[in-house]
């Protein structure tokens, strides 16, 4: 596996030293973190590039489908919630890109592979937020799944994305929090709100399922990434943690996921749940999801709407800069 | 009576920020950068924040038994008593930019004097609401510059926005008996004191911007009476969607 990893590091980045790249390994082995001026294979830079940039992408797009309800939360408190929480996104998406600049790759660069489809962001953020009931269900499970994946990534080799992740994660589980606070509400509300939040359970449970990506048979990179501790576990063992973790909640608020395959496996202490569905993740995957049009238009247009304004930003900062040295010229 | 008078001020200023703040929220995944889609959630939070203190502050002087939600989502247009200028579309950033400009100026000298308000409550919330405004001025007076003097395209957006919202800025500077009988007795601050402090501030921005402010466009007012332009209904709509949809639950 070792050799192979090598040979595979060594076919995307040219001819690369065995020396270094033995260094390199006993470094991540030693559990000592790799900073940005340090030696690194050009795969190892390339998967960290598309991990953190995607993981920044998804922060952004992230906001799109919880924005959709800032204007019409039912509270002031709740709309205070959602307001702070969103801003923490945009807050997470701003630390990732930086972190993944440490790599040599500019922010503006990752945001046109975006915006051009070269770049994806996690399909969850392609479902809609029809009710209120989603913004509880997206803090509670989009979040909690997003939490399995990303307290690993605290002791990711890479220094700069382990550092960021430290402080992302405390802000999602505070969110995780939030969401099943504000998911606990409806449940003991009105049975309007009952059947709010048990639809909202309905529609989001399969998607967070499929947020930890495919099946450990189906996917290729597991094995180096968790040599480069990039990834500490697999796709199926973060699944299985967050299922055993959410269905409790989930019964306990007087919801039920919409699997009847579900039960408890009683020798083992872990949920056993029914097939995912993999055709749907695909799809969503390749563009065909209810909202990937939409949330890409919405970025498109946010975008293009604002370039006059970052023109006029580095105009006037350029203006700003002639006149000083001017002035220091006539002094 | 001084309560009624304490309620009524507490709820025009927080009208103010809570309309605001919701037309600022309605930018927030949508800004020109990263940076300004955190900055607009950031400054929306801290109005909201404000707004929440002031209705709730009116709600206990009132002595009906409305709470901070009841007020904000329970009370039709005629009933708000937000000056014109908070209520006005977004329009492009340069608009709102302008909008939050003319505004902050004026927040920013009422804050630190209605921090000394022989009404300890509101003086509490002010000095909170001073420490806020010092940030919201100094973020939206750099765009004004920025826009103004950066270029061609940039320059045209914000005196489109300037003269379109310019009409609005009297109105901050209006009293009643409100805001008269309070300021006599050392609760509020006369707005009329604050016209010459807002305009001191004011000036130099734009003028370091190029920008001019439009002549002979009288002043548009009647927010603080209820009398709101067309806007104000369709922002309510919204805003109030949910707890007209479901009356009595609790979120």
């Amino acid at each position: 596996m070792y050799t192979q990893g090598l040979n595979q590091a060594v076919e995307d980045g040219g001819p690369e030293d065995a020396e270094l790249l033995a260094r390199f390994q006993a470094k991540i082995d030693r559990e000592e973190k790799i900073e940005p001026n340090d030696w690194m294979p050009k795969a190892y830079r390339q998967t960290l590039i598309r991990q953190i940039s995607q993981h920044a992408h998804s922060e952004i797009v992230g906001m799109l489908p919880e924005g959709n309800w800032l204007t019409r939360a039912p509270s002031l408190r709740r709309k205070a919630i959602l307001l702070a929480k969103v801003q923490d996104e945009g807050g997470h998406g701003l630390y990732l890109y930086a972190a993944a600049e440490t790599l040599g790759i500019s922010r503006a660069e990752m945001v046109d592979r975006l915006l051009e489809g070269r770049a994806r962001y996690s399909s969850i953020f392609n479902y809609p937020t029809i009710t209120w009931a989603d913004i509880g269900a997206v803090g509670w499970l989009v979040d909690g799944a997003a939490i399995m994946n990303q307290i690993p990534l605290c002791r990711c080799s890479y220094g700069p994305y382990a550092r960021a992740m430290i402080r992302i994660c405390k802000e999602e589980s505070f969110h995780q929090r939030q969401g099943y606070e504000a998911m606990s509400r409806l449940a003991e509300g009105t049975a309007a709100q009952k059947r709010m939040a048990q639809d909202a359970l309905d529609r989001w449970w399969w998607p967070s399922l499929m947020m930890f990506g495919p099946s450990d048979a189906d996917s290729p990179h597991t094995g180096r990434s968790m040599r480069w501790k990039i990834k500490r576990f697999t796709n199926d063992e973060l699944r299985q943690k967050f299922v055993d973790a959410t269905v409790p909640q989930a019964r306990l608020i007087g919801l039920e996921p919409p699997d009847p395959e579900l039960r408890h496996d009683e020798e083992s202490g872990h949920w056993r749940f029914g097939e995912i569905d993999w055709t749907e993740f695909n799809e969503v995957l390749a563009g065909n999801g209810p909202c990937n049009r939409e949330r890409m238009a919405a970025r498109r247009k946010a975008h293009a709407e604002g370039a006059w304004v970052r023109e006029a930003a580095t105009a006037h900062a350029r203006k700003k800069r002639s006149r000083m040295a001017m002035a220091a010229a006539a002094e | 009576m001084a309560d009624a008078l304490t309620a009524a001020y507490a709820l025009r200023l927080g009208d103010d920020a809570l309309i605001l703040s919701h037309r600022l929220s309605e930018w927030v995944g949508h800004g020109p950068e990263l940076e300004e889609d955190i900055a607009l959630a950031n400054t929306a939070l801290d109005l909201l924040g404000q707004a929440r203190l002031l209705l709730a502050c009116a709600g206990a002087r009132e002595g009906r038994g409305r709470d901070e939600d009841a007020l904000a989502y329970g009370r039709d247009v005629l009933d708000f008593s937000n000056l014109l200028l908070v209520e006005q579309p977004n329009g492009d950033f340069a608009q709102t930019m302008v909008r939050q400009f003319l505004f902050d100026a004026y927040a920013v000298e009422l804050w630190p004097r209605l921090s000394a308000s022989r009404d300890e409550a509101l003086a509490g919330i002010a000095g909170k609401a001073a420490r806020e405004a010092a940030y919201h001025v100094e973020q939206s007076a750099a765009w004004v510059v920025r826009m103004g003097d950066g270029t061609e395209e940039s320059h045209a957006r914000a005196q489109a926005g300037l003269d379109l919202l310019w009409p609005y800025a009297g109105e901050i500077f209006e009293a009643d008996e409100v805001e008269t009988t309070l300021a006599e007795k050392g609760i509020a601050v006369a707005p009329s004191v604050l016209r010459e402090h807002w305009q001191a501030r004011v000036e130099p921005v734009l003028e370091e911007a190029g920008l001019v402010p439009p002549e002979g466009t009288g002043v548009r007012k009647g927010g603080r009476q209820g009398r709101h332009s067309e806007h104000l209904g369709h922002l309510l709509a919204e805003f109030q969607f949910m707890q007209r949809a479901y009356p009595g639950a609790e979120w």
